[in-house]
């Protein structure tokens, strides 16, 4: 329908604009598809509460998220005073490993994934798309209220006989389920429950995201203009979708296990001195299952992280990405990758050496395009015009921690290394710093970053500037004695280590001092929480688009964008993301929606 | 109309380049020839093939040991599969209907698929009644625990379906005689039913033969 103006112009090569100087360069084609009936609320409840306008779904997730994650962190407060100061009887042992599991389990799970997928995810696709919503508000709405009952579901575990669950995040059967672990009965049951609703609240939001990115975009806005936040995003979801139904599997069968006494996975056992009903299941099985979710899961939450640095740093360095493609690509293959990886979690489980060989060359492979992302965010940086203002400082700190933490997962990934390094603390230190601290900071940087766009307004410099050193300085006061605790031995999972001949001295008093940085770098983040508060009401009132940056969602008619994003007509995109200190050019950006008209004579530059 | 690649094929693009440009800024922003909701039915479809994939797997894995007993095959459920057969079929035949603008056949035909639905539900629960009437629980054998897996999700699968049957239906009855809206919403029913008759001849199958 529309091959006769597709070649109207001649293009000379090199200078874009002189060929479209004549006119018909900024023509679009109609709008074919015809607008998306959204559903305009009118009461206070549908605004805000059962609000089925993806900005707001997208506040709800992230504050949901980050409530959830507060009680992780004061868990992990609760568990860091009793490894310190095992004489202090803080902890029972029992509370100590149910405190371990939902620390676990709301990290990884209720807290990143939601905030990265549903959070930044229901925020920025649309907006950054181009699309007035998503593609089912009503199901994003029901994706959202199922994420709440999940969490709802978690809590209530702690309220019941026995407690939650304290199998450890991994909730490896039998033990999960036999007596004497902790919450082995309801605690266990909720758990899986509150995941079985997650996963299904999550099926729900990423139909939405996989249909809007698709099929949704606004005219010009091809896969490959894309800014590389959502194809994080988008791979992240299409990870979801092969890895969660996993969790959904291996969790729907040991409920059944936990209530009605199959045996799927639960072998023949003798337990307080009597035989259980089971016979011949397979714990290994759970394991696969599990960690065929849990990989990709590390994925899921660094592929979103990858994406948003990405621009955070093309934009605070005001310079084009360097190597666009090779960055999709490496998001691309590392999803692809990682779904061959899995069993790298389970070397010391007694499985076949061979096995193992594999699972480990595939883990090194993984290094490869992980290592292209780390190199082309080095070089965006070399020789631009760097803002180190709190997304930049928050950027290059996840690039250096995401470095390190990927660096000790080299010496994991290798059988004859991880053998005497697994349930070491060394291992607790690698997957903090990868898929804790690293996922974190982008999630800082971004708030910064797009917290304007939310509220109008700017978060104070000053308290940020603050809880950025404590942070980022923190997590590494925090961490880095880990690895030597984990060289000398110490194990982890234990309650307490007191004075003994398998324990240095030095093990002892790096406990304390890890203590005391966790105390700190956990009272930052109050001071992170307060900044919010303070600045959503008395901030200082942001300019629109603050940042100077070039992809739509700060180009809407208003900031913030009201309901339906793009007043009467949608945007039209004639760029990529990228084009910054484009030589030639008036400004040192061209936004996505700039016809080449108004830019005579500037040059893109190219990658 | 808009020749489209595959996404595969378009992360290839290089989108600063001139000659890109001037195609992508006729690009409308679908990387697929297809309305928003089959894409949604066919992510639906994808993420439920998983689910099934991996039971499967698990019951690869486990029927291999040695406490695995075959549980029988009631022929009530040859009845059930034979409902499942003609229930697909009839919403096939309900889509060339509202295709062929045919209001009263439409009608005809979406009332028949969702009793037939239903019949197929009940039979299902009348199997369950049956085994476990005769001693075959779920654990007393994990053979018997995963014939009880399968059918309960396979059926809940189908009540999933049922909702937007349920949807298109009254939709239909409110239509006033007019089809243009709801034709592509029986097609996708059709579609999800169709699918949901492939997954559960694999999972009948693999019950069968094993």
């Amino acid at each position: 329908m529309h091959d006769d103006n597709e070649y109207k112009i001649e293009a000379k090569s090199g200078v874009v604009s002189d060929t479209t100087a004549k006119g018909d360069a900024d023509h679009l084609p109609p709008q074919e598809v015809p607008d998306q009936d959204l559903y305009h609320s009118h009461s206070w409840w549908t605004t805000y509460v059962f609000s089925q306008d993806a900005k707001y779904i997208g506040v709800q997730y992230a504050l949901t998220a980050v409530g959830t994650g507060l009680l992780g962190l004061i868990l992990s407060w609760l568990m860091r005073l009793q490894i310190a100061f095992p004489g202090l009887g803080i902890l029972e042992p029992a509370a100590y490993y149910q405190f371990v599991t939902m620390h676990g389990m709301i990290m990884v799970v209720y807290l990143l994934t939601a905030l990265f997928l549903g959070g930044f995810g229901n925020l920025l696709i649309p907006l950054m798309c181009g699309s007035r919503d998503m593609a089912f508000p009503y199901v994003n709405m029901l994706s959202y209220w199922m994420f709440v009952l999940a969490v709802l579901v978690l809590l209530a575990s702690f309220f019941v006989p026995g407690g939650p669950t304290g199998a450890g995040w991994t909730l490896y059967p039998p033990q999960a389920i036999t007596s004497g672990t902790p919450g082995s009965n309801l605690g266990i049951t909720l758990m899986l429950v509150s995941l079985v609703l997650f996963v299904a609240g999550f099926t729900m939001g990423g139909l939405n995201y996989i249909v809007t990115v698709l099929q949704y975009r606004t005219r010009g806005m091809t896969l490959m203009r894309l800014p590389l936040t959502v194809w994080g995003i988008f791979t992240a979801t299409v990870l979801a979708m092969f890895a969660f139904p996993a969790l959904l599997v291996g969790g729907i069968m040991m409920t059944l296990d936990n209530m009605l006494g199959t045996s799927f996975f639960m072998p023949a056992i003798i337990s307080m001195g009597e035989k259980l009903t089971t016979e011949g299941g397979s714990p290994i099985l759970f394991q696969h299952l599990f960690w065929f979710f849990g990989h990709p899961e590390v994925y899921i939450v660094a592929l979103p992280a990858f994406g948003i640095v990405s621009d955070l740093i093309s934009v605070h360095s005001r310079k084009t990405i360097f190597g666009y493609r090779m960055m999709v690509w490496a998001i691309v293959a590392i999803g692809a990758l990682s779904f061959f990886v899995w069993a790298h979690h389970m070397y010391v489980s007694g499985m076949n050496p061979w096995f193992g060989f594999f699972f480990a060359t595939t883990t090194l492979i993984i290094a490869v395009p992980t290592a292209i992302k780390v190199y082309n965010w080095i070089l965006t940086l070399w020789r631009g015009n760097i803002k180190l203002n709190l997304p930049m400082l928050f950027s290059l700190a996840f690039i250096v921690t995401f470095l390190n933490g990927g660096l000790t997962g080299l010496f994991l990934g290798n059988v004859t290394v991880d053998v005497p390094l697994s349930d070491t603390y060394f291992v607790v230190a690698h997957f903090h710093m990868v898929m804790g601290i690293a996922p974190l900071l982008v999630v800082f940087g971004a708030i910064y970053h797009w917290f304007p766009m939310v509220t109008g307004r700017m978060l104070d410099e000053m308290m940020g500037k603050i809880h950025f050193w404590i942070t980022f300085i923190g997590s590494y006061a925090i961490y880095f004695p880990m690895h030597y605790q984990g060289f000398v031995g110490v194990p982890r999972r234990y309650f307490e280590i007191y004075d003994s001949p398998y324990m240095s001295v030095s093990g002892l008093h790096l406990n304390a001092f890890i203590t005391i940085a966790a105390l700190i770098v956990g009272a930052a983040q109050l001071l992170f929480l307060y900044n919010l508060i303070y600045s959503a009401r008395a901030g200082k009132k942001s300019e629109r688009n603050p940042w100077k940056a070039n992809s739509l969602e700060w180009l809407t008619p208003e900031m913030p964008p009201e309901h339906g994003n793009w007043g009467k007509e949608l945007p039209k995109v004639y760029r990529w993301a990228y084009d910054f200190s484009v030589p030639g050019a008036k400004e040192d950006y061209i936004t996505q929606t700039t016809p080449p008209s108004a830019v005579l004579g500037s040059k893109v530059e190219r990658s | 109309m808009i020749e489209r690649k595959s996404i595969f094929k378009s992360i290839f693009e290089k989108p600063w380049e001139e000659s890109q440009i001037l195609k992508d800024n006729n690009h409308d922003g679908k990387a697929l020839s297809m309305s928003g909701s089959k894409l949604g039915v066919r992510y639906i479809m994808l993420v439920s093939t998983v689910i099934f994939s991996l039971f499967i797997v698990s019951y690869s894995d486990r029927m291999l040991v040695h406490d695995w007993k075959n549980m029988p095959e009631p022929w009530l459920l040859w009845l059930n599969t034979l409902v499942l057969l003609i229930n697909s079929y009839v919403f096939h035949k309900t889509k060339v209907f509202a295709y062929e603008n045919d209001y009263t056949k439409t009608k005809k035909g979406l009332f028949i698929s969702g009793l037939l639905s239903y019949s197929f539900l009940i039979g299902q629960a009348i199997v369950w009644y049956l085994l476990m009437k005769n001693g075959y629980y779920a654990d007393a054998n994990p053979a018997n625990a995963f014939f009880y897996l399968f059918t309960a999700l396979h059926g809940l699968h189908l009540m999933g379906g049922l909702i937007f049957w349920g949807r298109t239906t009254s939709k239909l009855l409110k239509s006033d005689n007019k089809l243009e809206n709801l034709r592509h919403s029986i097609e996708l029913c059709a579609v999800y039913w169709h699918f949901l008759l492939i997954v559960w001849l694999v999972l009948f199958g693999l019950m069968l033969f094993t």
